[in-house]
């Protein structure tokens, strides 16, 4: 039994503790918006918080979360910043076929925690470990943008 | 009153039925509206220019009641669409054709997937319940609104009688019929009972485009919202009571056969289930992936690689080669179009230009890997997934479990990218010959590696290209061999006729240039071993590479600016001018750039669309980088702007990573590439600045998916040539670049 916060809820997870969180999440917890891309970390599509910082869930092994907080794209939109973000992404209409986008905002709400007006080229850099297939980019990167000037003006929807 | 456009009804099919059950109109449960429509087979539009592409041919077919809106008591409209949602925005814009003539807000109709039946939910272009080639808006336009029309003629004639005034004093706006002599309103929910009593009358008016709330004004996707917060279901995502979790592993070597497998260890790791055996792969059941991924691992498997073991790209390049050379063949390919005398005026010209054209296998790459979730039992089997072929995964799934296909429940979701790769079934009967040795339900999951090396692959093409040119330089004679596998023959043969996939000449039959001595040949050349199948763009995607490279080769011959060279010849296609012009101009053509940089220009007739696209790149030591791309595009009536900008900004990015990276490559037998550090694709800090423009006019809609990747490898590759000097004629263009 490996104790760990998932979305501000304690839980015991019975599972080997080399797993990636990815399955703990998925197939143990079912929660499964975080996404299944690669397997090793070349998308982005699984991309959770463990203690506020974005990680790639699955390499990152459940023993590593033992006694931390994991958030993942459930309740990321109970922060100021991920909700301000789900409203950017809708005001741009972001996703295509969505399936990278659990990733892509958890990737986003890492970086607006740690660089709150992130330049263009910030935004690039951090968000290139994510992949979208459809082509979404440029609507990300709008959307980062208008969330860190909404957060700016205290106006997150 | 607004003014309508009468539309006659389609014509009835020859058996003689009444037109009461052609278009049928019914009582629903509780006292509601349900309409049922047929949606006719339209052949084309064809690949033509001009004003034809918006004339369809209606052909009868026996009746059976196809899409259905009802229309609840409490006013709730629930349209069941027979297209599934893979980010292409259909799940927006085909409810929009019906909210649009029903008079009702977008946010009251309320979606449902339609079941896997070809009968009731073909696609009136595609003739099988596809979603594919770029067809849903374009299929769905007519139809959908003329059932739309017809909800709403019914229902107001419905309160019209029930307040005995004349049906023209009514009128209709949000759900809601006026009668504003008598100040009287009624809600349709309220008139649906009475209005499914109705006789359904022989013409129903169309809209004015003039009048449209909702057609050609930007939607929000009614998808977006439960995709930013996790709550979409993808066929991934299926949840199903007492599941267990597989992984499979297929022979390494391509068309290889399971000799033997030692699962000793794998049985002895904690939550594998079972492991079982397939003609051609190993999967291991368990209770989550992570127990199947080990399992799997800890397998010791024996192949027999058959035939393929020592398969490599050079020989299939070889094949392809030969067979275009016409050595050792009797008869020359099969004549795709013949116009004028292409020969005759080639031989005799003093001008002539030969070139070499390749395209490799592609891999679609869909984030979402291929995956489906199975429970065969003994009287019924339920499949959930996503798929663009319902009906193809039921008929896989009748064959293997020998149950009918009212047993057969295709349960569809969000497809996680589809890009072709999911008009093919492989995986889901994969999952169901699983399922069938189970006694409980299972999740199949493939591995990324499994999903790329296992793959159903765009075809390698080889084209040649000739033409002549008179002494001003013009194009006089044109021909373009097209050789490669035929992806129709294995997925749609009754398609191919004497020999001709027409997707293989697709763009190619018809060029915008040179047409009056004009030869298309098609020589078709099967890789061994290799499956192919669909990638974003099909036949349009190479041929447009090789049409509008060629022609940026004939204007550098003929010393001519490459956009003026083009406009001097397609007077005859004013549409595909208007976009060329309307690119250039955008993009600031001409314009001066800094070193190592180019512009290049495509303009395509495709998919019922005219596109035309000017790409800037930068040249570096060993890469290309693409900066900004100018995207000009009449695709006809738009329907929902905002998707049609967001298809092409994906189309293009997705059409980057193609013509600068991707190619499959087979070595010993196996794929090479197996994920994405090898088989790469365009992130966020190599995309570039993408701007669209749209040309509006009231033309029928053309298809948008599509059309937007196949005009942006020429563009860069003429860019390329525009910044270097150097002509890449192969595909990806930066290994390509890398070797000259």
């Amino acid at each position: 039994m490996i104790s760990l916060t998932i979305n501000g809820k304690s839980t015991k997870v019975d599972a080997d503790p080399n797993t990636p969180l990815l399955w703990v999440l998925r197939d143990h917890l079912q929660l499964t918006g975080t996404k299944f891309g690669c397997g090793m970390a070349q998308c982005g599509a699984c991309t959770i918080h463990l203690d506020g910082e974005a990680i790639r869930s699955c390499v990152t092994p459940l023993s590593a979360a033992a006694g931390k907080q994991v958030t993942t794209i459930e309740a990321i939109g109970e922060t100021q910043a991920g909700k301000a973000l789900q409203a950017a992404w809708l005001d741009a209409d972001v996703p295509q076929c969505g399936y990278c986008q659990s990733g892509q905002i958890m990737s986003a709400a890492a970086l607006i925690k740690q660089n709150p007006q992130p330049s263009d080229d910030q935004i690039a850099t951090a968000m290139n470990g994510n992949i979208c297939r459809c082509g979404t980019y440029g609507r990300i990167h709008s959307a980062i943008k208008q969330a860190a000037e909404d957060l700016k003006k205290g106006g997150a929807a | 009153m607004m003014t309508r456009l009468e539309t006659e009804l389609p014509a009835l099919p020859e058996t003689g039925l009444a037109r009461r059950e052609f278009l049928i109109a019914t009582a629903g449960v509780g006292g509601g509206l349900v309409l049922g429509f047929l949606l006719p087979r339209v052949m084309g539009p064809q690949a033509k220019h001009g004003a034809e592409t918006s004339t369809f041919r209606t052909e009868s077919r026996p009746f059976v009641p196809n899409a259905f809106i009802r229309v609840d008591p409490d006013g709730l409209v629930t349209l069941t669409v027979h297209k599934v949602e893979m980010g292409q925005g259909t799940f927006t814009s085909i409810p929009m054709l019906v909210a649009e003539e029903m008079d009702i807000d977008l946010a009251k109709v309320k979606l449902e997937q339609a079941p896997a039946d070809d009968k009731k939910y073909a696609d009136p272009i595609l003739g099988s319940q596809v979603t594919g080639g770029s067809t849903s808006i374009r299929g769905a336009w007519k139809p959908l609104r003329e059932a739309g029309a017809m909800a709403r003629i019914l229902l107001l004639t419905a309160a019209s009688k029930q307040w005995n005034v004349p049906l023209e004093e009514c009128t209709t706006s949000g759900g809601m019929i006026s009668h504003g002599k008598s100040g009287k309103t009624v809600s349709y929910g309220e008139v649906a009972g009475a209005a499914a009593l109705l006789p359904i009358p022989q013409k129903v008016q169309l809209k004015d485009p003039q009048h449209y709330r909702l057609i050609g004004t930007p939607a929000k996707r009614l998808d977006t919202p439960s995709k930013v917060n996790g709550q979409a279901k993808f066929g991934i995502d299926a949840q199903v009571p007492n599941m267990k979790i597989a992984t499979v592993a297929a022979s390494p070597i391509l068309g290889g056969k399971l000799t033997s497998v030692d699962d000793s260890k794998a049985r002895s790791i904690k939550g594998v289930v079972q492991v079982v055996k397939l003609e051609d792969a190993v999967a291991v059941v368990a209770d989550h992936m992570w127990a199947a991924k080990q399992g799997l691992a800890a397998l010791d498997i024996k192949w027999d690689g058959g035939r393929n073991a020592s398969l490599d790209i050079k020989d299939i390049v070889g094949q392809l080669q030969e067979a275009s050379n016409n050595q050792g063949r009797a008869a020359p390919g099969v004549v795709a179009r013949s116009v004028g005398d292409f020969r005759k005026t080639f031989e005799q010209s003093k001008h002539r230009f030969e070139a070499t054209y390749q395209v490799p296998f592609l891999s679609q790459a869909g984030l979402e890997p291929m995956n489906c979730t199975v429970h065969v039992q003994p009287d019924r089997c339920d499949i959930w997934v996503g798929t663009q072929v319902p009906t193809l995964a039921q008929a896989g799934a009748m064959t293997l479990t020998k149950l009918p296909a009212e047993k057969i429940f295709i349960h569809n979701h969000y497809i996680g990218g589809g890009f072709g790769r999911r008009l093919d079934v492989d995986f889901i009967n994969q999952a169901v010959a699983i399922a069938k040795q189970l006694p409980y339900p299972v999740k199949v999951v493939w591995t990324r590696e499994e999903d790329m090396q296992h793959g159903i692959y765009r075809p390698y093409y080889y084209d040649k290209l000739s033409a002549a040119l008179d002494d001003q330089g013009k194009p006089i004679a044109w021909s373009h061999r097209v050789t490669g596998s035929s992806v129709m023959s294995r997925w749609v043969p009754q398609m191919v006729e004497n020999g001709l996939d027409p997707d293989a000449v697709e763009g190619a039959r018809d060029p915008l240039y040179a047409r009056d001595n004009l030869l298309v040949e098609y020589i078709r050349q099967e890789p061994p071993g290799i499956v192919t199948g669909w990638w974003r763009g099909v036949g349009v995607t190479h041929n447009m590479f090789m049409i509008e490279s060629f022609i940026d080769e004939l204007a550098h011959l003929a010393k001519q600016d490459p956009l003026a060279y083009r406009l001097s010849q397609i007077d005859h296609v004013p549409r595909a001018k208007a976009v060329l012009q309307l690119a250039a101009d955008k993009a600031g053509w001409g314009g001066a750039l800094p070193q190592n940089q180019g512009r290049g220009l495509s303009v395509q007739f495709a998919f019922g669309s005219y596109v035309a696209q000017v790409a800037e790149v930068e040249v570096g030591k060993d890469d290309i980088r693409v900066k900004r791309v100018v995207c000009a595009v009449d695709c006809g009536t738009v329907v929902n702007p905002d998707t049609v900008v967001a298809q092409m900004e994906g189309g293009i990015i997705f059409g980057i990573s193609g013509a600068l990276y991707d190619q499959i490559t087979v070595k010993q037998g196996r794929v090479e590439q197996s994920n994405f550090d090898n088989y790469r694709v365009l992130r966020m800090n190599e995309a570039p600045v993408i701007e669209v423009h749209l040309i509006r006019n009231n033309e029928a809609p053309g298809g948008v998916g599509e059309p937007g990747t196949a005009a942006v490898a020429p563009a860069i590759a003429n860019a390329v040539f525009a910044a270097t000097g150097k002509r890449i004629r192969t595909l990806p263009l930066v290994p390509s670049l890398m070797q000259t």
